[in-house]
């Protein structure tokens, strides 16, 4: 069994009163795709932000591959990639600029930069635009070129923060095809994602987190046994089983309620 | 030696990311010139003066005096006085004063006065002109021809009435001696320049440091609360180097456009406006550079705390706006209440216009401005201690 190169413990995160993250403790395996699911406001970001030296955790710890995301920041940094929410990219910038910038910010020489570049960007079909500025770009091309950004340190942890959201069904399918392709490389991938199936298709393993804490972790498989009043369960019925069908309202800073869907309301179910 | 690196990538980057947005880069030269044409249509008008402070050089015994007096003793309102006397040797302790920016302006008084009026020969007072300040001149000198016109009025009342009194005989053919009997008293203007300033030369100093302020300022607080929004900011943030050289960059990236900025000003009011640069060009930026080390800690505090760029650029403005009236830049201070005046000496702003001036203007060097580059320098030394600090633990709040 592999080793976990990410380790949680206790990791909370309060914004004054509003608790986003609420003492999580989990542990990711190296090589794994990790779904880390949770209804909108659930503390998926927060996590991540935390996770990746983003954000200061107000307790508990957490390391990356053995270094500690609060006292060896650049430890932390040289090992991680991250696809945030947001296209980390220049749009006054082309493509070529945005990844010898980021290069350069991860201190690696010019020879290295121009290599890596060149590699991801061809294997991501951006070839051909790698010289045109990113404003240029759709939203898919964006995206593909941010991939390459994250990767140019060539990490081992890989955070992506929903990579295929917005995005049309081809360009979906190119980076879902690449996710498994960086896992069979060896690399360790944390996937977040509203969209079920993909997160099916993908994860090994994964965590669902709702109202700050860890409501369910484990293999897909095993998840889907907890959905008992239904055949050949998929992972959304895990997932609306585990956070309920209430619809979500998430006011930033505020603690979120819950009000009431028509009719199909379904007691929780936490499974730890 | 990396944080330098780090800090240059991010400054180069910044500087590509400008010169490629075609709007921003047109209102970057176009918001000088703007200003500079504007504010020279926009004339202040005169008004009061008091305590202002006049150098007085008296080399004349007793007669000398009582003009002294008289400057001295003029009142604008009950209580409050029009000049404030501070006294030296000779016109040029009197310049050399003007040039540090003591005093507003200056009498000189021969040591041969008394004795031409005694012999009824036109005597000579001088006027020495602050030129880096036109308004406060013009009014100022106003005020001084009006005493020593009065008091040339006195000796020649004086003069006329022993004529009639004593019959005193009258050469009638000597100009000058008749000249000495209705003008006894002749004003004669100096300045430290031979040309007449303009309210341009006043205004161009005031604009430069203003131009070069905003765009550290907003400049500095709007790029990483953009960044921030955009979400580029997090790919900083997670690459493995020193958040100070993350401020460092944007700020040095800032201050080379607030540079330009102020280079266009620069050249504008030398051929457009006629402004002389009689000072050293180096020492002007010099002092610009100062000018925007005083700030960069304030832009650092607004982009640290405030997330959104709009509230930033709005809270910035807060600063910005007093500062416009306050500083000297367009007004000049002396004219201000005594509780503005204070508030202007706490701006740093105001330190850098009136250290600009005496360069540009009046031709000082770094000795006359040596107090304006240790308050220049303090300040930016303690708001940079603070704000550094409070942006390394906000940053990742």
């Amino acid at each position: 069994m592999a080793d976990s190169i990410i380790k949680v413990k206790n990791l909370t995160k309060k914004f004054k009163k509003f608790i986003a993250v609420d003492s999580i403790s989990f542990e990711v395996k190296r090589g794994e795709i990790f779904g880390f699911l949770g209804p909108n406001g659930a503390g998926k970001s927060t996590t991540i932000r935390m996770l990746t030296t983003l954000l200061t955790p107000t307790s508990g710890s957490a390391k990356i591959n053995g270094a500690d995301i609060v006292k060896d920041q650049d430890k932390v940094r040289k090992q991680i990639g991250l696809v945030a929410e947001k296209i980390i990219l220049y749009d006054h910038l082309t493509a070529e600029e945005n990844l010898r910038f980021f290069g350069k910010l991860n201190h690696l020489d010019n020879d290295l930069i121009e290599e890596r570049a060149a590699r991801w960007i061809e294997r991501l079909g951006m070839e051909k635009w790698k010289d045109a500025q990113v404003g240029t770009y759709s939203t898919g091309m964006k995206q593909r070129v941010n991939i390459a950004r994250a990767l140019l340190t060539e990490p081992e942890i890989l955070f992506l923060d929903e990579p295929t959201l917005g995005l049309d069904p081809q360009t979906s399918n190119l980076i879902r095809t690449f996710i498994k392709e960086l896992r069979e490389q060896g690399k360790t991938i944390i996937l977040t994602t509203h969209d079920m199936i993909e997160a099916e298709m993908l994860s090994d393993r994964v965590a669902i987190i709702d109202q700050g804490k860890i409501s369910a972790l484990d293999s897909i498989g095993n998840l889907k046994k907890i959905v008992r009043n239904k055949k050949n369960p998929t992972l959304e019925d895990v997932f609306l089983t585990v956070t309920g069908y209430e619809v979500r309202d998430h006011v930033k800073g505020k603690f979120s309620s819950i009000s009431q869907h028509r009719g199909i309301g379904r007691s929780k179910n936490r499974v730890r | 030696m990396q944080t330098i690196k780090d800090l240059w990538q991010i400054a180069k980057k910044d500087l590509l990311e400008f010169s490629r947005d075609r709007i921003r880069l047109i209102t970057f030269v176009i918001m000088p010139i703007f200003m500079m044409v504007l504010t020279g249509f926009i004339f202040p008008n005169q008004s009061s003066i008091k305590n202002i402070p006049i150098g007085v050089a008296n080399q004349d015994s007793e007669t000398g005096k009582k003009i002294v007096d008289a400057i001295s003793n003029l009142e604008v309102n009950s209580g409050t006085r029009a000049f404030v006397i501070k006294n030296y040797d000779n016109l040029d302790a009197v310049k050399e004063a003007i040039r540090k920016q003591e005093i507003n302006g200056g009498v000189v008084i021969p040591d041969d006065f008394e004795a031409k009026i005694a012999a009824n020969a036109p005597a000579e007072v001088i006027i020495v002109q602050d030129q880096s300040n036109p308004q406060i001149s013009a009014i100022t000198t106003q005020t001084l021809s009006q005493v020593i016109n009065g008091f040339s009025q006195g000796i020649e009342e004086q003069k006329i009435s022993a004529i009639l009194v004593n019959k005193i005989q009258v050469q009638p053919l000597n100009q000058s001696y008749l000249q000495s009997f209705i003008n006894p008293v002749v004003i004669k203007m100096d300045g430290l320049f031979a040309e007449n300033t303009s309210y341009f030369e006043f205004v161009a100093p005031g604009i430069m440091a203003m131009v070069v302020m905003t765009a550290v300022l907003t400049g500095l607080a709007a790029s990483i609360s953009r960044e921030r929004e955009i979400g580029t900011l997090d790919g900083i943030l997670i690459s493995p180097i020193d958040r100070l050289a993350i401020i460092l960059g944007k700020a040095v990236a800032q201050s080379i456009r607030g540079l330009i900025q102020g280079a266009i000003v620069m050249l504008l009011a030398v051929f457009l406006f006629g402004v002389k640069i009689n000072g050293s060009i180096l020492l002007v930026t010099l002092l610009l550079l100062l000018g925007i080390f005083s700030f960069v800690g304030l832009g650092i505090l607004v982009s640290a705390a405030v997330a959104e760029q709009e509230t930033a650029t709005q809270l910035l403005f807060m600063f910005q706006f007093p500062m416009l009236f306050l500083s000297g830049a367009f007004f000049p201070i002396q004219q201000m209440p005594d509780v503005m005046q204070k508030i202007a000496h706490a701006i740093p702003l105001t330190y850098t216009i009136e250290a600009l001036r005496k360069v540009i203007i009046l031709g000082g060097g770094i000795s006359s401005v040596s107090t304006e580059l240790i308050v220049l320098t303090s300040f930016g030394i303690v708001t940079l201690a603070i704000a550094v600090p409070v942006f390394r633990k906000l940053i990742t709040r």
